[in-house]
């Protein structure tokens, strides 16, 4: 096993050892012992992944409102953007989840080139998603849909009834709401690739054992949530009214 | 960390047969938007996408097999308040002439 | 008054155990950190105070004739996002919780120091932010920044305003997270749920709105920055969007947020009622659920600032029922810090004597909430005086005097020195007596039919008698919170050194020295008495005088 790198203490920090203990690198010293620090890190992931649920809430919220309102203009904008990109990247996303959870147990047990193998498989996947996402924000930028001083989008029909069209202004607003949600997903998705290149780097020196993982758990369980943003957000914004 | 490991292969197998109920689940959604449901064109997608959500929650997140009664809690509380947000604005918009 | 000679401590503690400024700012030691709050919350509570100010000038006269209507609309605008965002929201669990909460429960620090610290740096980075904005013209939306006025028809630099409030807001949600974290998996051996002081208590019931509550602003303030930038119609009816909309969001957290204020304050007025009554707090499970209880039922009642903003008039009867069913659990605290004070041996300290102003304003300012929450009396009301004089009375009446009490109560152990006694009485005296100089004929006035916002008043002349009366309430509030930073300053040099619990109070944090050591306390202790033991430190074997003076 390769040594593992020192967290160096900041200045007048509580990292200070003050007397001699048989111990860990990795326990931190304000913790009485490491199932305690396992214990906070873990119980500190799912606050924060609560605090996340509230935030995407907000925009949730909005959504439900004006779906609500305007059914038929959102709908017609829904059809135009790629159900079957989406469909593809809600399964990208799965198979990431499982490439976590294998990581996850790889490292429980010791198996360090299934851990890399599958910390470097989400980064992967992550970034198809990404690259699938950047094809279709293309698509809207080309078809002038995205909202602002050049968005246009006139003479669309509203699945189900012949000859309404959709109000333009109506459908900016599906549009806008469309793009910060999945742009705020894709910042998410962005920040959890960062945070899984660190796992990865880390794991590649052998910084995790059956006993010490709890990194890639709880970097686990910020990808997961992302997944489960994304779950959401596929049949809200994609799947609104596409029968015949 | 798991603080229950049961024998090493039996916690793949689960992972596996959640990973292809997602996938499934997926198809699903897809194949139920084709379809003219009437009214319930939304809470089957939604339904489905619960569904899932609860899958990826229970265990690839490990909820299910949680040691600490308070994880469960935490995210009882985030839906509670999340149900909250969503429940009593619609409130007013449900009942605005 | 003795002669002032400096005497500095000898003891290694926090203070000295390293000098250097980046020894204070790369820190992790949750006392270091509750200190560069104090100052930077303190310096934003004068930008604030200087804002208000100037509103109180203007208002002396009915004419609009000290300055211009944008310059007014500008001024209300700072006062308020400074005093909400930068001073009262963080000034409690960011000074006092981070300072005390590990120490109560017998912790060496925080569960995350390290995102300690990058909270303070948000803060920061969020004040400067809004220093910038200030400094290059102001924000004239109101701290409300309602849509579609901030979206669509401002002509100052909203969305800076909006990015530091969102930075600030993170800034909050960490620190809601450590104490959370904390309070669940760092408690020490004993120290049980029901053993925790109720300050532990106030604060956790805070963190809960902190971590719930603040995203839901933080992504509203990212749908208005952007609604700005391009012009989307979200909240724009003229493109289809509902302006309302923008309220439900924007209340949805900033109605709990008036509970993240005043909860730690309330948490703080137990621990004084208890210590200078010498008694165990009346009913401590039904205060403490009572926090918890506050912190849920303050998210069901949002609404209850829109009601005549056009929402639906059944939704708007829910509201209301819900907004009377919050005021249950502050009044049961109410009734319990009163009934502490039964049968109790009351020292009239000054901490003492910010917790009996606190518990009468506080409950001035909670009835008026009543009277806003009925339908009816609303209608009138709103949007005047009488809400101005509502919210200042719970904020200023309730929040800062417990702040100040809870300032006075914890110097010795924060600073290691005795502030001087004589001057904080006085100096409470002046502040409860400007207090309600001040705000108190701000509920005449509302009620009277005095709107607010208003800069120019000269429709209604008769207004000006009782706005001459706030503003000279105002200067002697401003002399009464003057007081203390003079004295608190000159404590650290020249006060009497403290004892380890110069109150003789309960609570584990008076087991450590004063100031503590970096590590607060020797080794990690073991709890076996309940909170509040007030009967076995009074016993007449105990060294210590009740009340060291």
């Amino acid at each position: 096993m390769l040594p593992t790198r020192r967290r160096s203490p900041l200045p007048d920090s509580t990292v200070v050892l003050h007397h001699e203990e048989q111990h860990r690198p990795e326990l931190l010293h304000h913790f009485a012992d490491e199932q305690q620090q396992r214990d906070a890190s873990s119980l500190g992931m799912w606050v924060f992944l609560a605090t996340e649920v509230m935030f995407f809430g907000g925009l949730f919220c909005a959504y439900l409102i004006y779906r609500h309102w305007y059914f038929g203009d959102f709908a017609a904008a829904s059809k135009s953007i790629n159900m079957a990109l989406g469909a593809t990247n809600t399964a990208v996303l799965i198979c990431s989840s499982l490439t976590v959870v294998l990581a996850v147990w790889a490292a429980q047990t010791a198996r360090r080139t299934l851990l890399i193998g599958s910390l470097a498989m989400t980064m992967l996947l992550g970034l198809t998603f990404l690259g699938i996402k950047g094809i279709e924000y293309r698509d809207k930028f080309v078809e002038h849909h995205i909202p602002g001083a050049s968005f246009s989008f006139e003479n669309e029909p509203i699945p189900g009834h012949t000859g309404q069209y959709a109000n333009p202004s109506h459908a900016q607003i599906f549009f806008s709401l469309y793009f910060v949600m999945t742009g705020l997903h894709a910042l998410h998705m962005i920040i959890g690739l960062g945070i899984f290149l660190w796992l990865f780097l880390a794991a590649w020196r052998g910084r995790f054992t059956p006993e010490y993982n709890t990194p890639i758990e709880i970097g686990g369980l910020y990808w997961h949530f992302v997944d489960i943003v994304w779950i959401y957000l596929f049949p809200l914004l994609y799947l609104i009214d596409r029968h015949p | 960390m798991s603080g229950h490991s049961s024998a090493s292969s039996s916690p793949l197998k689960m992972y596996f047969a959640v990973f292809f109920a997602l996938l499934l689940g997926t198809g699903l959604t897809v194949f139920a938007a084709t379809l003219d449901l009437g009214p319930f064109n939304a809470p089957v997608a939604l339904g489905i996408a619960t569904v899932k959500a609860t899958l990826v929650a229970l265990f690839f997140m490990h909820v299910w097999h949680a040691s600490e009664k308070l994880t469960k809690l935490v995210v009882i509380a985030a839906l509670f308040f999340l149900l909250l947000l969503l429940g009593l604005t619609m409130t007013d918009y449900a009942t605005r002439p | 008054m003795e002669i002032a000679i400096p005497q500095p401590l000898e003891r290694e503690n926090y203070l000295n155990k390293r000098y250097g400024v980046w020894s204070w700012l790369l820190t992790t030691d949750h006392k270091r950190i509750a200190l560069l709050y104090l100052i930077s919350i303190t310096f934003f509570f004068f930008i604030g105070g200087f804002f208000a100010l100037l509103i109180r000038l203007e208002l002396l006269t009915p004419a609009g004739d000290l300055v211009q209507a944008d310059t007014y609309n500008k001024l209300f605008t700072m006062h308020g996002m400074v005093m909400v965002f930068f001073f009262l929201i963080p000034s409690i669990p960011a000074v006092l919780g981070n300072f005390l909460v590990p120490m109560m429960i017998g912790a060496k620090d925080l569960a995350f120091p390290r995102i300690n610290l990058l909270s303070w740096y948000l803060y920061i980075i969020g004040g400067v932010m809004m220093l910038h904005c200030m400094l290059t013209g102001g924000v004239d939306t109101g701290w409300t920044f309602y849509a579609p006025f901030s979206t669509n028809f401002t002509n100052t630099n909203f969305i800076e305003a909006g990015l530091a409030i969102f930075v600030a807001g993170f800034s909050s949600i960490l620190t809601g997270l450590n104490f959370v974290v904390t309070i669940h998996r760092m408690r020490a051996p004993g120290m049980t749920w029901s053993r925790l002081p109720l300050f532990i208590w106030a604060h956790y019931a805070t963190s809960i709105i902190q971590l719930l509550g603040t995203p839901v602003i933080a992504v509203t303030i990212v749908l208005v920055a952007a609604e700005r930038a391009l012009h989307l119609g979200i909240f724009d009816p003229k493109l289809g969007g509902d302006p309302l909309l923008f309220q439900h969001l924007f209340w949805f957290y900033s109605h709990p947020a008036v509970y993240i204020m005043i909860l730690p304050s309330m948490g703080i007025i137990s621990e004084i009622m208890a210590c200078f009554s010498r008694k165990r707090i009346f009913g401590y499970s039904f205060v403490a659920f009572s926090s918890i209880a506050i912190a849920v039922f303050g998210f069901l009642v949002w609404a209850h600032h829109m009601f005549v903003a056009g929402m639906s008039v059944y939704a708007a009867l829910v509201f209301s029922l819900l907004s009377y069913a919050v005021a249950v659990p502050s009044a049961i605290k109410v009734f319990n810090w009163t009934a502490t004070l039964y049968k109790g041996s009351i020292h009239y300290d000054a901490p003492m004597l910010y917790a009996f102003g606190f518990l009468g304003l506080f409950t001035i300012g909670g009835l008026t909430g009543l009277f806003l929450a009925a339908l009816g009396i609303d209608v009138h009301v709103t949007d005047t005086y009488f809400v101005v004089a509502h919210f200042h009375y719970i904020m200023v009446g309730g929040a800062v005097m417990g702040y100040l009490g809870g300032m006075h109560f914890w110097w010795p152990k924060i600073s290691g020195r005795l502030y001087p006694e004589g001057w904080a009485r006085l100096a409470a005296l002046i502040v409860f007596i400007g207090f309600n100089l001040t705000f108190f004929p701000q509920f005449l006035l509302g009620y009277i039919g005095m709107p607010r916002r208003y800069y120019d008043y000269s429709h209604m002349p008769e207004f000006q008698v009782l706005n001459v009366l706030s503003t000279a309430g105002a200067t002697v509030l401003g002399v009464g919170y003057l007081l203390p930073m003079v004295y608190f300053l000159w404590s650290m040099r020249y006060g009497k050194p403290a004892s380890d619990n110069p109150w003789n109070a309960a609570g584990l944090e008076w087991k450590t020295a004063s100031p503590p050591t970096t590590f607060n306390f020797e080794e990690e202790p073991i709890v076996t008495w309940e909170a509040y033991n007030y009967e076995e430190l009074d016993a007449p074997h105990t060294q210590e005088v009740p009340v060291a003076r």
